[in-house]
């Protein structure tokens, strides 16, 4: 039939784009060499499976949990034991397998609290997952034995025999172990969401009423997905606790809950890949520009409350419609305006940037001299001419973005209805 | 629609599809549903109509779980069907659609579609199928679009349909199970006459050699289409009976004040 021409071009895109997603993997330390930088792309490996298991029920879903910290940490404290014993020789596992260990427990906690949970959908499930998050965090310090109280529990990677001269001591083999479950997973979660359950799980988002009509239980269709949500998470949380070598209350935390729904939303929930993008943004925010800047978690917020407002579809839909934009030949009419509001933005940014800064600088002042560094750049913070360029330089991006504005979002709307006309006449025709 | 169409009877084999018995609701303390009891024949068209607020979409609520009844009894192929719920009733072989368009607004028409179709094919919850490998439900997808007349809208999002294309879309969600008895709830509620006469002709196609149960406001409408009406008025069936006796019946006639059937 012609259904299957019609699809074979799209297959072999998605070969491709898993095998060069794959070649990525395995050449990205080859390029970024420096310790700091594996460090940063193991913690995006890690956050993406994260992030993915997230969008399994938010996402694909329709759940919004505040507490999904609880399958990834829990997973993460079981998995940092199994090391613990595997070092003592009570058991034998392979490192390599760790994850598993972390993914099985997820998966345990997902039955046992998603029971629970999915009761209830819409805002009670949030609500409820709220209470479970509060409560387990409480209950990890209330148990030092098993949870190690403030300290958490420490171990050490490096156990047994290398295997093919893999300990795992290097970071850079961490790295690979990393990119590997983050690769399987990946693909795990999303042939996931081409099974009957997954598309299911997304029929009981858009209209769970109209899901009990053709003959599903919609609340077996959110446990369901959240337990197979809690297994990706807890592979998430196996991975943390072999690259970190300790877990500690904190991974249970609704901080830990709280970013992943931030990682998510920026990346784009509707979008499989979105997530992945998220994660990344959220890891160079959390990790690369915390050490550029205290004001890392302003900077981040600043941005998911832009993205909530202006890009409710994440930046997963901000780069399908500039490609859609690109597909139909209608970029030229874009480039101005979009070079306007970006140099206006520029500006603007620069502005608050330099506010921010010398603000954190005064009120946290972590270091005895008034002088703070922007762009290299130093600024004296207690001096009246930085301020007073700062404030011009932030009321002249204001004015500037404000013009540029309108034009760009003018010249926007403009190529959106003509792509859409062009779509309705292709189909009329 | 020509009126003498329906006055062929229908092939009905004289057993009971779906049957009520004294059923009840109460809404708090008023009674909605005051003793409905109704046969409906196997491969009957049988429409429901009455006035306003008589109860006709409570009763369709009832029959297919969405609410709990309050007392009676509904049986569907002879079997009790009384309290259980939506999806329970329609793994039974009951599927019924929504008066107001209630579809899922985020997936493709034919994602809409194949999703109505995967319980009743038994890949149920399952996450080691790959759903483009399902032969059988991408067959049966293409054949109800094919039915309902979307073909050339399968990869339209369901939110942005038309309001007809809307409508044929709700029904091609509530066959595609292959339930055996169909509920419709006012399927050509909101269209033209010339989107109505299609509606019309769309549901006699798809729902052959099937129960239909419906409720419909047209009255041209269900003179066409239905082998039998009843009548609900506050609550209750006044009378059941074929077309031409409910038009000549004086309690009906009475209900309707103001509203002679010749017109329609």
């Amino acid at each position: 039939m012609s259904r299957t021409l019609r699809f074979a071009p799209y297959n072999v895109g998605r070969w491709l784009v898993w095998g060069l997603t794959a070649i990525l993997f395995a050449i990205l330390p080859l390029v970024f060499t420096k310790g700091f930088a594996i460090t940063l792309l193991s913690q995006m490996g890690i956050m993406i499976v994260f992030a993915l298991s997230y969008n399994m029920i938010f996402g694909q879903g329709g759940m919004l949990s505040f507490g999904h910290a609880v399958y990834s940490g829990l997973g993460a404290f079981f998995a940092i034991h199994a090391m613990n014993w595997v070092g003592d020789g009570l058991v034998w596992i392979p490192i390599s397998l760790i994850p598993l260990v972390g993914g099985v427990f997820g998966a345990v906690f997902g039955v046992i609290f998603g029971y629970v949970t999915t009761k209830k959908s819409g805002v009670p499930f949030a609500m409820i997952t709220l209470g479970i998050g509060e409560m387990v965090f409480a209950a990890v310090l209330m148990f030092p034995g098993f949870f190690g109280g403030e300290g958490g529990i420490s171990t050490d990677r490096v156990v047994g025999e290398p295997f093919l001269g893999i300990s795992y001591g290097p970071a850079v083999q961490v790295y690979y172990l990393i990119a590997v479950w983050c690769f399987v997973s990946m693909l795990a979660m999303f042939a996931f969401s081409r099974t009957p359950l997954g598309r299911i799980s997304n029929a009981v988002r858009d209209n769970p009423e109209r899901a009990e009509f053709i003959g599903y239980n919609t609340q077996r269709v959110r446990f369901l997905v959240v337990v197979a949500s809690a297994f990706f998470a807890g592979i998430a949380g196996g991975l943390s606790a072999i690259n970190f070598e300790i877990v500690t209350a904190e991974n249970v935390s609704a901080l830990r809950s709280g970013g992943v729904l931030l990682a998510t939303f920026i990346g784009g929930a509707m979008f499989f890949f979105g997530p992945v993008l998220g994660a990344v943004i959220f890891i160079y925010f959390a990790v690369a520009l915390s050490e550029f800047t205290d004001a890392w978690q302003f900077y981040l917020g600043v941005f998911f409350v832009l993205t909530v407002m202006y890009a409710p579809g994440g930046v997963a839909s901000l780069i399908l419609m500039n490609l859609r934009v690109a597909r139909f030949g209608l970029f030229n009419r874009l480039w101005t305006p979009y070079a306007k509001v970006l140099a206006a933005s520029a500006v603007l940014l620069a502005g608050v940037i330099m506010v921010v800064e010398m603000s954190y600088h005064l009120t946290l002042g972590m270091s005895m001299s008034d002088t703070v560094s922007v762009f290299g750049i130093d600024l004296d913070a207690r001096g009246a001419m930085a301020w007073i360029a700062a404030a011009l330089i932030l009321a002249a991006g204001g004015w500037l973005f404000s013009l540029t504005r309108r034009h760009f979002m003018d010249a926007w709307g403009g190529v959106q209805t003509m792509i859409e006309d062009r779509i309705k006449r292709e189909q009329g025709a | 629609m020509a009126e003498h169409e329906s006055t062929a009877m229908p092939p009905v084999s004289g057993a009971t599809a779906l049957k009520l018995t004294d059923v009840r609701k109460h809404f708090g303390k008023t009674e909605i549903i005051r003793g409905v009891t109704l046969d409906v024949r196997k491969g009957e068209r049988h429409a429901i109509i009455g006035p306003n607020g008589a109860g006709k979409s409570t009763l369709f609520n009832l029959i297919s779980g969405r609410f709990p009844v309050t007392a009676g009894r509904i049986e569907l192929d002879g079997r009790d069907i009384t309290g259980l719920a939506p999806f329970e009733i329609n793994r039974r072989g009951l599927s019924r659609s929504f008066q107001i368009t209630n579809i899922f607004h985020r997936l493709s028409v034919y994602e809409n579609i194949r999703c109505a179709t995967l319980y009743a094919l038994g890949y149920r919850y399952s996450f080691w199928h790959r759903l483009s490998k399902l032969a059988d439900a991408a067959e049966r997808t293409e054949h109800i679009l094919q039915r309902i007349g979307l073909q050339h809208r399968r990869d339209a999002l369901a939110g942005l349909l038309t309001y007809a294309e809307q409508r044929a879309l709700e029904i091609g969600i509530t066959i595609a199970s292959g339930a055996e008895v169909i509920l419709l709830d006012e399927p050509t509620a909101g269209m033209s006459r010339s989107e109505s006469d299609h509606a019309v002709e769309l549901i006699m196609r798809v729902t052959e050699g099937k129960t239909l149960v419906m409720v419909e406001h047209d009255m041209s409408v269900v003179f066409g289409l239905a082998h039998r009406i009843s009548v609900v008025v506050y609550g209750q069936v006044i009378a059941t009976d074929v077309p031409a006796s409910i038009k000549s019946n004086r309690a009906v006639q009475e209900a309707y004040l103001g509203t002679t059937f010749a017109d329609a």
